[in-house]
């Protein structure tokens, strides 16, 4: 018991001390799980890390469901992964209660519209870091993104949608590519 | 639709978003603007608030944006619910695929994959800045009003935008953590009544 308590603490303080996710954690979980509690190395903090961007899902908590079932199977990665999605649920729901609230008066308002112009910024600069290691030749910009980035701006398309097509068109690319150069090795 | 029906529905809803939103935090965000015009739980406005508040707040994006929309939807229930059916599918992935992952993750179909989700994921998240940036820097509905296209610039939040373009792009007020960004925007909007209000 007292081990998955262990777990839940280190992990809430995982959950509570990361600002916006993915890489931000490493540092954290590098100076407490790995230096503190000695419970996994640096390499495999690297190797859950990189497993976890595969799987659907929020990172963080991929990562410690990993860290959570490697110190203490099943269990231990549920405890884990909740741990670390804890701070986040009770931080934005006591925020939200409190906007809720208060959403008509006009200082909320102007300060949001203010808030608005930053997360647009924001939001260009994420799109432009992502362009930089998402677009590795022109097949991926020509192929997916500009038809993804129409059939979203401009129809009805569902996301869920365009990310399976997506996922297949990579397959195919890739499959195609190799089929192509063998081909022109043995000719 | 009573009260546990749309606890239910907002469950499998974020149930399909983290199955779906590959490639981190701000992925979620195209399919909650999705989301929100398809059921009218909430504007697109509001995306933009809660995406202000999970970026100025610990923890991941993703779930920060979740827990927000869910309150927003269904109450303390609706945000436990949605957070839940975020982390659900990956939870349970892990759980399923540790020990094959722990020899397969430099499959090769698994990184073609990536090679289409990754430009995807980049090109929605784009065209939700496209509707983004409609949004909140111009007045397309009151242009269609009145014609007159000096209507369809709202130039204080243009004006912020652009210095924010350039101050989040050069050294060193690039290295200054978003929080302190939106803060600041908080504050030029109250001062200026960018709202209007």
């Amino acid at each position: 018991m007292k081990d998955y308590l262990q777990l839940f603490w280190a992990f809430i303080k995982v959950g509570a001390l990361t600002f916006g996710g993915g890489y931000a954690m490493l540092p954290i979980l590098q100076r407490d799980i790995v230096e503190k509690h000695g419970w996994v190395n640096d390499e495999e903090v690297m190797d859950y890390y990189a497993m976890a961007q595969c799987l659907p899902g929020i990172i963080m908590v991929n990562t410690s469901v990993f860290i959570g079932r490697h110190r203490k199977g099943t269990a231990g990665g549920i405890v884990a992964g909740l741990a670390s999605a804890l701070p986040s649920l009770v931080i934005i729901t006591v925020i939200a209660m409190f906007l809720t609230a208060f959403a008509e008066y006009p200082i909320v308002q102007n300060a949001f519209a203010g808030i608005r112009a930053c997360v647009v910024v924001l939001i260009v600069n994420a799109v432009v870091k992502l362009w930089k290691s998402a677009m590795v030749d022109w097949k991926s910009i020509v192929i997916i993104f500009l038809p993804v980035f129409a059939l979203s701006a401009f129809t009805e398309a569902s996301p869920i949608l365009l990310v399976v097509a997506a996922a297949i068109a990579g397959i195919v690319i890739t499959v195609l590519a190799d089929s192509h150069k063998k081909g022109g090795e043995a000719a | 639709m009573t009260y546990a029906l749309l606890l239910l529905n907002l469950f499998w809803e974020f149930l399909k978003i983290g199955v779906f939103a590959v490639g981190g935090g701000m992925a979620t965000l195209p399919f909650l603007y999705d989301l929100g015009e398809k059921t009218g739980w909430y504007t697109s406005a509001q995306v933009l608030d809660m995406l202000a508040v999970s970026e100025s707040t610990p923890g991941p994006i993703g779930i920060n944006m979740a827990t927000y929309v869910g309150y927003t939807v269904g109450g303390f229930p609706g945000a436990v619910l949605a957070t839940l059916g975020t982390i659900l599918p990956g939870v349970i992935l892990v759980l399923i695929l540790a020990k094959f992952l722990a020899r397969h993750h430099d499959n090769r179909y698994i990184n073609a994959a990536f090679y289409g989700l990754r430009p995807a994921s980049t090109a929605l998240i784009a065209a939700a800045g496209v509707g983004v940036l409609g949004e909140s820097l111009f007045n397309v509905s009151l242009w269609r009003e009145t014609g007159n296209i000096a209507d369809l610039f709202v130039w204080g939040p243009i004006i912020l935008a652009l210095v924010l373009a350039v101050l989040t792009n050069i050294k060193p007020t690039k290295n200054i953590h978003p929080v302190i960004y939106i803060a600041g925007s908080a504050v030029v909007g109250i001062v200026f009544k960018l709202g209007g209000a």
